[in-house]
Protein backbone atom coordinates (compact mmCIF):
# COMPACT_ATOMS: atom_id res chain seq x y z
CA UNK A 1 0.00 0.00 0.00
CA UNK A 2 2.82 2.43 0.94
CA UNK A 3 4.37 1.81 -2.05
CA UNK A 4 1.31 2.51 -4.42
CA UNK A 5 0.83 5.63 -2.65
CA UNK A 6 4.97 6.35 -2.86
CA UNK A 7 4.93 5.72 -6.69
CA UNK A 8 1.29 7.65 -7.04
CA UNK A 9 2.87 10.90 -5.63
CA UNK A 10 5.98 10.84 -7.49
CA UNK A 11 4.52 10.75 -10.77
CA UNK A 12 1.90 13.72 -9.30
CA UNK A 13 4.90 15.81 -8.12
CA UNK A 14 6.76 15.27 -11.14
CA UNK A 15 3.74 16.33 -13.37
CA UNK A 16 4.27 19.14 -11.08
CA UNK A 17 7.79 19.53 -12.01
CA UNK A 18 7.45 19.37 -15.65
CA UNK A 19 4.34 22.06 -15.47
CA UNK A 20 6.66 24.53 -15.67
CA UNK A 21 7.95 23.49 -19.07
CA UNK A 22 4.36 22.62 -20.34
CA UNK A 23 2.94 26.16 -19.63
CA UNK A 24 5.94 27.97 -21.36
CA UNK A 25 5.47 25.92 -24.29
CA UNK A 26 1.51 26.37 -23.62
CA UNK A 27 2.20 30.43 -23.85
CA UNK A 28 3.98 29.98 -27.22
CA UNK A 29 1.84 27.30 -28.93
CA UNK A 30 -1.77 29.41 -27.87
CA UNK A 31 -0.04 32.89 -28.86
CA UNK A 32 0.92 31.52 -32.01
CA UNK A 33 -2.20 30.07 -32.70
CA UNK A 34 -3.71 33.61 -32.62
CA UNK A 35 -1.55 35.00 -34.15
CA UNK A 36 -0.44 32.92 -37.04
CA UNK A 37 -3.16 33.78 -39.88
CA UNK A 38 -1.77 37.45 -40.00
CA UNK A 39 1.82 35.70 -39.97
CA UNK A 40 0.92 33.70 -42.79
CA UNK A 41 -1.40 36.09 -44.91
CA UNK A 42 -0.72 39.59 -44.10
CA UNK A 43 2.85 39.85 -42.60
CA UNK A 44 5.19 41.44 -44.76
CA UNK A 45 8.41 41.18 -42.30
CA UNK A 46 10.33 43.58 -43.76
CA UNK A 47 7.88 46.29 -43.48
CA UNK A 48 7.22 44.84 -40.19
CA UNK A 49 10.15 46.05 -38.66
CA UNK A 50 11.35 48.97 -40.72
CA UNK A 51 7.84 50.49 -41.32
CA UNK A 52 7.22 53.71 -38.79
CA UNK A 53 3.76 53.96 -39.53
CA UNK A 54 1.38 52.02 -37.55
CA UNK A 55 -2.50 52.48 -38.62
CA UNK A 56 -3.40 48.98 -37.85
CA UNK A 57 -7.44 49.73 -37.51
CA UNK A 58 -7.84 51.86 -40.91
CA UNK A 59 -10.46 50.52 -42.77
CA UNK A 60 -8.83 51.36 -46.68
CA UNK A 61 -5.37 50.87 -46.05
CA UNK A 62 -4.10 49.54 -42.78
CA UNK A 63 -0.44 49.90 -42.13
CA UNK A 64 1.53 47.23 -39.73
CA UNK A 65 5.01 49.10 -39.28
CA UNK A 66 6.17 48.94 -35.39
CA UNK A 67 9.27 50.50 -36.12
CA UNK A 68 8.15 53.26 -33.83
CA UNK A 69 6.95 51.15 -31.10
CA UNK A 70 10.43 49.51 -31.27
CA UNK A 71 11.86 52.91 -30.55
CA UNK A 72 9.48 53.52 -27.83
CA UNK A 73 10.03 50.50 -25.95
CA UNK A 74 13.98 50.57 -26.89
CA UNK A 75 14.37 54.57 -25.57
CA UNK A 76 12.54 53.55 -22.54
CA UNK A 77 14.32 51.19 -21.59
CA UNK A 78 17.89 52.39 -22.31
CA UNK A 79 16.82 55.65 -20.45
CA UNK A 80 15.74 53.32 -17.61
CA UNK A 81 18.71 51.20 -17.83
CA UNK A 82 21.19 54.21 -17.53
CA UNK A 83 19.28 55.44 -14.23
CA UNK A 84 18.65 51.90 -12.73
CA UNK A 85 22.18 50.17 -13.46
CA UNK A 86 24.43 52.47 -11.28
CA UNK A 87 22.11 52.67 -8.00
CA UNK A 88 21.34 48.77 -8.68
CA UNK A 89 25.40 48.16 -8.56
CA UNK A 90 25.85 50.98 -6.07
CA UNK A 91 23.30 49.78 -3.48
CA UNK A 92 24.22 46.03 -4.22
CA UNK A 93 27.95 46.92 -3.22
CA UNK A 94 26.79 48.84 -0.76
CA UNK A 95 24.49 46.47 0.89
CA UNK A 96 26.78 43.38 0.22
CA UNK A 97 30.77 44.86 1.34
CA UNK A 98 30.08 47.48 3.41
CA UNK A 99 26.89 47.39 5.72
CA UNK A 100 26.77 45.12 8.16
CA UNK A 101 24.27 43.52 11.17
CA UNK A 102 20.84 45.66 11.01
CA UNK A 103 21.61 48.21 9.17
CA UNK A 104 22.02 45.89 6.28
CA UNK A 105 18.77 44.05 7.03
CA UNK A 106 16.76 46.74 7.43
CA UNK A 107 18.01 47.97 3.50
CA UNK A 108 17.65 44.15 2.00
CA UNK A 109 13.85 44.60 3.52
CA UNK A 110 13.31 48.54 1.77
CA UNK A 111 14.81 47.18 -1.36
CA UNK A 112 12.80 44.05 -1.38
CA UNK A 113 9.51 46.42 -0.46
CA UNK A 114 10.57 48.94 -3.47
CA UNK A 115 10.40 45.92 -6.09
CA UNK A 116 7.45 44.88 -4.56
CA UNK A 117 5.43 47.90 -5.49
CA UNK A 118 2.52 46.95 -8.48
CA UNK A 119 3.31 48.56 -12.14
CA UNK A 120 0.11 50.59 -12.05
CA UNK A 121 0.82 52.38 -8.81
CA UNK A 122 4.05 53.12 -10.77
CA UNK A 123 2.00 54.45 -13.99
CA UNK A 124 -0.28 56.31 -11.18
CA UNK A 125 3.09 58.26 -9.72
CA UNK A 126 4.32 58.79 -13.47
CA UNK A 127 0.63 59.89 -14.46
CA UNK A 128 0.18 62.12 -11.31
CA UNK A 129 3.80 63.09 -8.94
CA UNK A 130 6.27 62.55 -12.04
CA UNK A 131 3.85 64.23 -14.94
CA UNK A 132 3.54 68.15 -13.03
CA UNK A 133 6.90 67.81 -12.21
CA UNK A 134 8.69 67.35 -15.39
CA UNK A 135 6.42 70.43 -17.30
CA UNK A 136 7.47 72.57 -13.97
CA UNK A 137 11.28 71.68 -13.63
CA UNK A 138 11.80 71.93 -17.47
CA UNK A 139 9.35 73.94 -18.64
CA UNK A 140 8.38 71.80 -21.56
CA UNK A 141 4.28 71.35 -22.77
CA UNK A 142 4.07 68.04 -21.70
CA UNK A 143 5.37 65.27 -18.87
CA UNK A 144 3.99 61.81 -20.15
CA UNK A 145 7.29 61.44 -22.20
CA UNK A 146 10.36 58.87 -22.57
CA UNK A 147 11.91 60.89 -19.57
CA UNK A 148 8.75 60.28 -17.48
CA UNK A 149 8.31 56.32 -18.21
CA UNK A 150 12.53 56.20 -18.08
CA UNK A 151 12.94 57.22 -14.89
CA UNK A 152 9.60 55.05 -13.75
CA UNK A 153 11.22 51.89 -15.20
CA UNK A 154 14.39 52.52 -13.92
CA UNK A 155 13.02 53.06 -10.68
CA UNK A 156 11.27 49.84 -10.65
CA UNK A 157 14.39 47.54 -12.35
CA UNK A 158 16.76 48.98 -9.71
CA UNK A 159 15.51 46.68 -6.83
CA UNK A 160 15.41 43.40 -8.87
CA UNK A 161 18.61 44.41 -10.06
CA UNK A 162 20.24 45.10 -6.98
CA UNK A 163 19.18 42.21 -5.54
CA UNK A 164 19.92 39.76 -8.46
CA UNK A 165 23.72 41.90 -8.42
CA UNK A 166 23.98 40.80 -4.35
CA UNK A 167 23.85 37.59 -4.63
CA UNK A 168 26.46 37.66 -7.56
CA UNK A 169 28.80 39.02 -5.15
CA UNK A 170 27.62 36.92 -2.07
CA UNK A 171 28.66 34.09 -4.60
CA UNK A 172 32.48 35.41 -4.24
CA UNK A 173 34.10 33.11 -1.69
CA UNK A 174 35.01 34.75 1.17
CA UNK A 175 38.61 33.53 1.17
CA UNK A 176 39.31 35.28 -1.74
CA UNK A 177 38.89 38.84 0.13
CA UNK A 178 40.53 36.75 3.16
CA UNK A 179 43.76 36.23 0.64
CA UNK A 180 43.29 39.91 -0.61
CA UNK A 181 43.16 41.42 2.54
CA UNK A 182 45.82 39.58 4.03
CA UNK A 183 48.20 41.27 0.90
CA UNK A 184 47.20 44.34 2.80
CA UNK A 185 44.48 45.69 0.07
CA UNK A 186 41.51 48.11 1.50
CA UNK A 187 38.12 47.42 1.31
CA UNK A 188 37.79 49.44 -1.59
CA UNK A 189 40.55 47.46 -3.24
CA UNK A 190 39.14 44.38 -2.36
CA UNK A 191 35.96 45.12 -3.84
CA UNK A 192 37.37 46.78 -6.96
CA UNK A 193 40.22 44.59 -8.49
CA UNK A 194 38.81 41.10 -6.63
CA UNK A 195 35.26 40.88 -6.00
CA UNK A 196 34.30 42.75 -8.91
CA UNK A 197 36.06 40.98 -11.89
CA UNK A 198 35.54 37.46 -9.54
CA UNK A 199 31.16 38.24 -9.87
CA UNK A 200 31.31 40.07 -13.55
CA UNK A 201 29.37 37.44 -15.07
CA UNK A 202 26.89 37.26 -12.19
CA UNK A 203 26.53 41.28 -12.16
CA UNK A 204 25.96 41.37 -16.09
CA UNK A 205 23.15 38.83 -15.35
CA UNK A 206 21.21 41.02 -12.85
CA UNK A 207 21.50 43.87 -16.02
CA UNK A 208 20.03 41.41 -18.62
CA UNK A 209 17.24 40.78 -16.31
CA UNK A 210 17.10 44.29 -15.55
CA UNK A 211 16.60 44.88 -19.39
CA UNK A 212 14.15 42.09 -19.74
CA UNK A 213 12.06 43.58 -17.24
CA UNK A 214 12.18 47.28 -18.93
CA UNK A 215 11.25 45.66 -22.29
CA UNK A 216 8.13 43.50 -20.88
CA UNK A 217 6.86 46.55 -18.80
CA UNK A 218 2.99 47.10 -19.71
CA UNK A 219 1.23 49.20 -17.08
CA UNK A 220 3.72 52.02 -15.79
CA UNK A 221 4.47 52.11 -19.52
CA UNK A 222 1.42 52.98 -20.98
CA UNK A 223 1.09 55.23 -18.46
CA UNK A 224 3.56 57.52 -18.03
CA UNK A 225 5.28 57.43 -22.14
CA UNK A 226 2.38 59.48 -23.35
CA UNK A 227 1.54 56.84 -25.71
CA UNK A 228 1.45 58.59 -29.26
CA UNK A 229 3.26 56.66 -32.32
CA UNK A 230 6.54 58.52 -32.53
CA UNK A 231 10.49 57.82 -32.90
CA UNK A 232 11.54 60.14 -30.48
CA UNK A 233 14.19 62.64 -31.11
CA UNK A 234 14.50 64.26 -27.32
CA UNK A 235 13.69 62.52 -23.98
CA UNK A 236 11.17 64.99 -24.05
CA UNK A 237 9.24 62.88 -26.73
CA UNK A 238 6.25 61.15 -25.97
CA UNK A 239 6.09 57.58 -27.68
CA UNK A 240 4.66 54.77 -27.33
CA UNK A 241 6.07 51.12 -26.36
CA UNK A 242 5.12 47.38 -27.80
CA UNK A 243 3.82 46.12 -24.28
CA UNK A 244 1.15 49.27 -23.92
CA UNK A 245 0.09 49.00 -27.59
CA UNK A 246 -1.15 45.67 -27.56
CA UNK A 247 -3.10 46.85 -23.83
CA UNK A 248 -4.03 50.02 -24.90
CA UNK A 249 -5.84 48.16 -28.42
CA UNK A 250 -6.48 44.60 -27.78
CA UNK A 251 -9.95 45.55 -26.20
CA UNK A 252 -11.29 47.37 -29.03
CA UNK A 253 -10.28 45.09 -32.06
CA UNK A 254 -12.47 41.90 -33.26
CA UNK A 255 -11.44 38.49 -32.59
CA UNK A 256 -10.10 37.03 -35.78
CA UNK A 257 -9.65 40.31 -37.50
CA UNK A 258 -6.52 41.52 -38.83
CA UNK A 259 -5.59 44.08 -36.07
CA UNK A 260 -6.36 41.38 -33.54
CA UNK A 261 -3.59 39.24 -35.15
CA UNK A 262 -1.11 42.27 -35.54
CA UNK A 263 -1.04 42.43 -31.49
CA UNK A 264 -0.71 38.39 -30.98
CA UNK A 265 2.55 39.19 -33.36
CA UNK A 266 3.68 41.67 -31.41
CA UNK A 267 3.37 39.45 -28.14
CA UNK A 268 5.50 36.33 -30.35
CA UNK A 269 8.09 39.00 -30.76
CA UNK A 270 8.01 39.83 -27.04
CA UNK A 271 7.99 36.51 -26.36
CA UNK A 272 10.76 35.55 -28.44
CA UNK A 273 12.78 38.68 -27.35
CA UNK A 274 12.28 38.13 -23.46
CA UNK A 275 13.33 34.52 -23.93
CA UNK A 276 16.20 35.10 -25.90
CA UNK A 277 16.62 37.18 -23.00
CA UNK A 278 16.17 35.38 -20.29
CA UNK A 279 17.99 32.55 -21.59
CA UNK A 280 21.40 34.68 -21.96
CA UNK A 281 21.36 35.88 -18.68
CA UNK A 282 20.79 32.37 -17.21
CA UNK A 283 23.81 30.91 -19.43
CA UNK A 284 26.02 33.81 -17.95
CA UNK A 285 24.80 33.81 -13.90
CA UNK A 286 25.36 29.66 -14.93
CA UNK A 287 29.02 29.99 -16.17
CA UNK A 288 30.25 32.18 -13.36
CA UNK A 289 28.58 29.04 -10.60
CA UNK A 290 30.47 26.37 -12.39
CA UNK A 291 33.82 28.34 -12.21
CA UNK B 1 57.11 51.73 14.26
CA UNK B 2 53.47 51.42 13.42
CA UNK B 3 53.31 54.55 11.50
CA UNK B 4 50.72 55.34 8.57
CA UNK B 5 52.40 55.83 5.35
CA UNK B 6 51.20 58.60 2.75
CA UNK B 7 50.04 55.90 0.58
CA UNK B 8 48.07 54.09 3.25
CA UNK B 9 46.23 57.80 4.49
CA UNK B 10 45.38 58.02 0.54
CA UNK B 11 43.90 54.25 0.69
CA UNK B 12 41.98 55.34 3.49
CA UNK B 13 40.26 58.41 1.94
CA UNK B 14 39.63 56.60 -1.03
CA UNK B 15 38.06 54.17 0.67
CA UNK B 16 35.52 56.55 2.98
CA UNK B 17 35.07 58.32 0.05
CA UNK B 18 33.72 55.31 -1.95
CA UNK B 19 31.71 53.60 0.86
CA UNK B 20 30.16 57.22 0.94
CA UNK B 21 29.22 57.13 -1.98
CA UNK B 22 27.71 54.19 -2.32
CA UNK B 23 25.71 54.96 0.69
CA UNK B 24 24.05 57.77 -1.06
CA UNK B 25 23.53 55.46 -3.98
CA UNK B 26 21.44 52.90 -1.69
CA UNK B 27 19.73 55.71 0.07
CA UNK B 28 18.80 57.64 -3.10
CA UNK B 29 17.29 54.29 -4.07
CA UNK B 30 15.07 54.20 -1.02
CA UNK B 31 14.31 57.39 -0.83
CA UNK B 32 11.47 57.64 -4.03
CA UNK B 33 9.50 54.81 -2.15
CA UNK B 34 9.58 56.96 1.26
CA UNK B 35 8.54 60.18 -0.84
CA UNK B 36 5.71 57.92 -2.56
CA UNK B 37 4.55 56.71 0.55
CA UNK B 38 4.17 60.56 1.84
CA UNK B 39 2.29 61.64 -1.09
CA UNK B 40 -0.05 59.12 -1.58
CA UNK B 41 -1.24 59.12 2.60
CA UNK B 42 -1.09 62.96 2.16
CA UNK B 43 -3.37 63.54 -0.99
CA UNK B 44 -5.25 60.40 -0.62
CA UNK B 45 -5.37 59.61 3.14
CA UNK B 46 -8.46 61.71 3.77
CA UNK B 47 -10.65 60.12 1.37
CA UNK B 48 -10.45 56.71 3.43
CA UNK B 49 -13.23 55.31 5.44
CA UNK B 50 -15.31 52.15 6.40
CA UNK B 51 -17.64 53.93 3.78
CA UNK B 52 -15.01 54.50 1.29
CA UNK B 53 -14.06 50.20 1.53
CA UNK B 54 -17.88 49.30 1.83
CA UNK B 55 -19.64 50.66 -0.71
CA UNK B 56 -20.01 50.82 -4.92
CA UNK B 57 -18.68 53.81 -7.00
CA UNK B 58 -21.45 56.35 -8.21
CA UNK B 59 -21.82 58.51 -10.17
CA UNK B 60 -19.93 57.16 -13.12
CA UNK B 61 -17.07 56.48 -10.92
CA UNK B 62 -16.33 59.79 -9.59
CA UNK B 63 -17.73 59.59 -6.25
CA UNK B 64 -18.47 56.56 -3.77
CA UNK B 65 -16.79 53.70 -2.87
CA UNK B 66 -14.26 50.60 -4.20
CA UNK B 67 -16.03 47.65 -2.77
CA UNK B 68 -17.24 45.22 -5.87
CA UNK B 69 -13.07 46.27 -6.96
CA UNK B 70 -11.58 45.13 -3.52
CA UNK B 71 -14.26 42.27 -3.55
CA UNK B 72 -13.13 40.80 -6.96
CA UNK B 73 -9.37 41.33 -6.13
CA UNK B 74 -10.38 39.12 -3.24
CA UNK B 75 -12.24 36.50 -5.79
CA UNK B 76 -9.41 36.76 -8.09
CA UNK B 77 -6.40 36.26 -5.79
CA UNK B 78 -8.42 33.50 -4.20
CA UNK B 79 -9.60 31.18 -7.24
CA UNK B 80 -5.37 31.98 -8.69
CA UNK B 81 -4.20 29.97 -4.87
CA UNK B 82 -6.34 27.19 -5.58
CA UNK B 83 -4.55 26.41 -8.49
CA UNK B 84 -1.26 28.26 -8.30
CA UNK B 85 -0.17 26.25 -4.63
CA UNK B 86 -0.70 22.77 -5.51
CA UNK B 87 0.91 22.67 -8.63
CA UNK B 88 3.74 25.10 -7.25
CA UNK B 89 4.13 22.93 -4.42
CA UNK B 90 4.53 19.83 -6.21
CA UNK B 91 7.30 21.36 -8.31
CA UNK B 92 9.05 22.41 -5.46
CA UNK B 93 8.81 19.02 -4.56
CA UNK B 94 10.40 17.52 -7.73
CA UNK B 95 13.24 19.90 -8.06
CA UNK B 96 14.10 19.41 -4.04
CA UNK B 97 13.28 15.72 -3.31
CA UNK B 98 13.62 14.05 -6.44
CA UNK B 99 14.72 15.74 -9.24
CA UNK B 100 18.28 14.25 -10.69
CA UNK B 101 20.85 16.14 -12.16
CA UNK B 102 20.54 16.17 -15.77
CA UNK B 103 19.04 18.10 -18.76
CA UNK B 104 15.27 17.78 -17.65
CA UNK B 105 16.09 19.79 -14.62
CA UNK B 106 18.26 22.76 -16.57
CA UNK B 107 15.09 22.67 -18.75
CA UNK B 108 12.75 23.00 -15.62
CA UNK B 109 14.28 25.30 -14.08
CA UNK B 110 15.08 27.10 -17.09
CA UNK B 111 11.03 27.39 -17.99
CA UNK B 112 10.67 28.80 -14.32
CA UNK B 113 12.70 31.53 -15.07
CA UNK B 114 11.63 32.37 -18.15
CA UNK B 115 7.68 31.85 -17.01
CA UNK B 116 8.83 34.67 -14.67
CA UNK B 117 10.18 36.79 -17.45
CA UNK B 118 7.59 36.84 -20.22
CA UNK B 119 5.92 40.14 -20.37
CA UNK B 120 2.44 40.20 -18.30
CA UNK B 121 0.58 41.51 -21.34
CA UNK B 122 2.01 38.48 -23.03
CA UNK B 123 1.04 36.61 -20.18
CA UNK B 124 -2.72 38.20 -21.27
CA UNK B 125 -2.63 37.27 -24.39
CA UNK B 126 -2.07 33.70 -23.42
CA UNK B 127 -5.42 33.69 -21.57
CA UNK B 128 -7.23 35.35 -23.93
CA UNK B 129 -5.54 32.62 -26.39
CA UNK B 130 -5.91 29.85 -24.09
CA UNK B 131 -8.94 30.40 -21.65
CA UNK B 132 -11.24 32.78 -23.34
CA UNK B 133 -11.45 31.11 -26.40
CA UNK B 134 -10.17 27.75 -26.32
CA UNK B 135 -11.33 26.69 -23.19
CA UNK B 136 -14.51 28.99 -23.80
CA UNK B 137 -14.03 30.49 -20.06
CA UNK B 138 -15.23 33.63 -21.77
CA UNK B 139 -13.77 36.48 -19.76
CA UNK B 140 -14.34 35.29 -16.28
CA UNK B 141 -12.79 35.22 -13.11
CA UNK B 142 -11.64 31.41 -13.58
CA UNK B 143 -10.00 32.84 -16.87
CA UNK B 144 -8.22 35.66 -15.34
CA UNK B 145 -7.24 33.47 -12.26
CA UNK B 146 -5.80 30.92 -14.68
CA UNK B 147 -3.80 33.51 -16.08
CA UNK B 148 -2.73 35.08 -12.73
CA UNK B 149 -2.14 31.73 -11.46
CA UNK B 150 0.22 30.33 -14.31
CA UNK B 151 2.23 33.62 -14.18
CA UNK B 152 2.81 33.69 -10.51
CA UNK B 153 3.93 29.81 -10.54
CA UNK B 154 7.57 30.95 -10.39
CA UNK B 155 7.39 32.95 -6.82
CA UNK B 156 5.56 29.74 -5.03
CA UNK B 157 8.08 26.95 -6.60
CA UNK B 158 11.20 29.45 -6.12
CA UNK B 159 10.28 30.06 -1.82
CA UNK B 160 8.92 26.65 -1.84
CA UNK B 161 11.95 25.12 -2.99
CA UNK B 162 14.22 26.91 -0.91
CA UNK B 163 12.08 26.06 2.33
CA UNK B 164 12.36 22.27 1.05
CA UNK B 165 16.02 22.60 0.63
CA UNK B 166 16.80 24.17 3.94
CA UNK B 167 15.52 20.62 5.80
CA UNK B 168 18.62 19.06 7.11
CA UNK B 169 19.23 15.83 4.53
CA UNK B 170 19.70 13.87 8.33
CA UNK B 171 16.70 14.21 8.65
CA UNK B 172 15.58 12.56 5.72
CA UNK B 173 18.35 9.54 6.15
CA UNK B 174 16.95 9.19 9.53
CA UNK B 175 13.63 8.88 8.26
CA UNK B 176 14.64 6.18 5.27
CA UNK B 177 16.53 4.15 7.47
CA UNK B 178 13.56 3.46 10.00
CA UNK B 179 12.06 1.74 6.62
CA UNK B 180 9.96 4.86 5.50
CA UNK B 181 9.31 5.31 2.15
CA UNK B 182 10.43 8.35 0.00
CA UNK B 183 6.33 9.81 0.14
CA UNK B 184 6.22 9.24 3.70
CA UNK B 185 9.10 10.65 4.59
CA UNK B 186 8.33 13.93 2.48
CA UNK B 187 4.51 13.73 4.06
CA UNK B 188 5.84 13.41 7.66
CA UNK B 189 9.22 14.92 8.06
CA UNK B 190 10.33 17.34 5.04
CA UNK B 191 6.71 19.29 4.83
CA UNK B 192 6.12 19.88 8.05
CA UNK B 193 9.28 20.98 8.63
CA UNK B 194 9.43 23.33 5.66
CA UNK B 195 5.38 24.46 5.74
CA UNK B 196 6.08 27.90 7.69
CA UNK B 197 8.85 28.71 4.68
CA UNK B 198 6.13 27.76 2.21
CA UNK B 199 3.45 30.09 3.53
CA UNK B 200 5.90 33.10 3.30
CA UNK B 201 6.19 32.25 -0.21
CA UNK B 202 2.63 31.76 -0.62
CA UNK B 203 1.75 35.26 0.87
CA UNK B 204 3.90 36.74 -1.15
CA UNK B 205 2.52 35.45 -4.27
CA UNK B 206 -1.15 36.91 -3.13
CA UNK B 207 0.74 40.27 -2.73
CA UNK B 208 2.17 39.78 -6.28
CA UNK B 209 -0.86 38.67 -7.43
CA UNK B 210 -3.09 41.70 -6.45
CA UNK B 211 -1.10 44.15 -8.16
CA UNK B 212 -1.23 42.85 -11.20
CA UNK B 213 -3.12 44.34 -13.84
CA UNK B 214 -2.23 43.38 -17.68
CA UNK B 215 -3.13 39.93 -17.18
CA UNK B 216 -6.62 39.76 -16.12
CA UNK B 217 -7.55 43.36 -18.44
CA UNK B 218 -9.14 41.35 -21.29
CA UNK B 219 -9.61 38.07 -19.63
CA UNK B 220 -12.03 38.65 -16.86
CA UNK B 221 -11.38 41.86 -15.24
CA UNK B 222 -14.18 44.43 -16.42
CA UNK B 223 -13.97 48.32 -16.24
CA UNK B 224 -17.13 48.66 -14.19
CA UNK B 225 -19.83 46.72 -13.18
CA UNK B 226 -23.05 47.47 -10.99
CA UNK B 227 -23.11 44.08 -9.12
CA UNK B 228 -20.63 41.87 -7.45
CA UNK B 229 -19.40 38.32 -9.25
CA UNK B 230 -22.07 35.72 -8.66
CA UNK B 231 -18.87 32.57 -9.41
CA UNK B 232 -16.50 32.24 -10.89
CA UNK B 233 -17.78 32.37 -14.65
CA UNK B 234 -18.75 36.32 -14.00
CA UNK B 235 -16.66 38.84 -14.76
CA UNK B 236 -15.35 41.44 -12.05
CA UNK B 237 -13.76 44.42 -10.73
CA UNK B 238 -10.68 44.65 -9.74
CA UNK B 239 -8.16 46.69 -7.37
CA UNK B 240 -5.67 47.48 -9.69
CA UNK B 241 -7.53 47.45 -12.74
CA UNK B 242 -9.54 50.13 -11.24
CA UNK B 243 -6.52 52.40 -10.47
CA UNK B 244 -5.89 52.49 -14.17
CA UNK B 245 -9.57 53.03 -14.89
CA UNK B 246 -10.10 56.07 -12.37
CA UNK B 247 -7.11 58.11 -13.15
CA UNK B 248 -6.89 57.23 -17.35
CA UNK B 249 -10.09 56.37 -18.63
CA UNK B 250 -12.77 58.47 -16.51
CA UNK B 251 -13.19 62.34 -16.67
CA UNK B 252 -13.91 64.31 -13.76
CA UNK B 253 -12.67 62.35 -11.12
CA UNK B 254 -11.71 64.40 -7.97
CA UNK B 255 -7.99 64.46 -7.49
CA UNK B 256 -8.10 62.28 -3.85
CA UNK B 257 -10.06 59.68 -5.65
CA UNK B 258 -7.48 57.98 -7.51
CA UNK B 259 -5.04 58.51 -4.85
CA UNK B 260 -6.80 56.90 -2.19
CA UNK B 261 -7.56 53.97 -4.77
CA UNK B 262 -3.63 54.07 -5.17
CA UNK B 263 -3.25 54.04 -1.34
CA UNK B 264 -5.18 51.44 -0.53
CA UNK B 265 -3.47 49.10 -3.26
CA UNK B 266 -0.47 49.65 -2.02
CA UNK B 267 -1.05 49.45 1.67
CA UNK B 268 -2.36 45.99 0.56
CA UNK B 269 0.50 44.91 -1.30
CA UNK B 270 3.38 46.29 0.94
CA UNK B 271 1.24 45.23 4.23
CA UNK B 272 1.38 41.50 2.66
CA UNK B 273 5.07 41.65 1.89
CA UNK B 274 6.04 42.66 5.36
CA UNK B 275 4.01 40.16 6.70
CA UNK B 276 6.02 37.57 4.43
CA UNK B 277 9.48 39.27 5.29
CA UNK B 278 8.93 39.56 9.43
CA UNK B 279 7.65 35.66 9.26
CA UNK B 280 10.70 35.16 7.30
CA UNK B 281 12.82 36.77 9.95
CA UNK B 282 10.65 35.11 13.02
CA UNK B 283 11.60 31.43 11.67
CA UNK B 284 15.19 32.31 10.55
CA UNK B 285 16.12 33.08 14.42
CA UNK B 286 13.80 30.08 15.37
CA UNK B 287 15.49 27.44 13.64
CA UNK B 288 16.81 25.14 15.25
CA UNK B 289 19.40 23.48 12.88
Amino acid sequence: MAWYVDKAMQVLVFIGGISAIIFIIGIFVFITMEGIDFVIDRLDIVEFFTSEYWFPSDEDDPEFGILALIAGTASVTGLAMLVAIPFALGSAIYIGEFATGKTREYLKVLVELLAAIPSVVWGFIGLSIMNPLIIDVFDVPVGLNVLNAGVILGLMAAPIMASIAEDALKAVPDTYREAAEAMGATRWQVIFKVVLPAAKNGLLGAVLLGVGRGFGETMAVLMATGHSVNIPTSIFDSVRALTATIAAELGETAVGSDHYGVLFTIGIFLFLITFLINLSADLIVRGVRKG
Amino acid sequence: MFETSELNNRNRTKQKLFQLLFMMMTLLLITPVLIILTTLIYKGGSIISVDFLFTFPTDGMTAGGIFPALFGTVWLVAVALLVSVPIGVAAAIYLSEYAPENWLTRIINLAIINLAGVPSIVHALFGVGAFVIFFKFGTSILAASLTLAIMTLPVVIVASRESLQAVPKAFREACWNMGATRWQTIRRVVLPNAVSGILTGVILEVSRTTGETAPIMFTGAAFFLPYLPQGVFDQTMALSLHLFVVSTQVPGVPEELPYGVALVLIAMVLLMNSISIAFRMYLRGKKKW
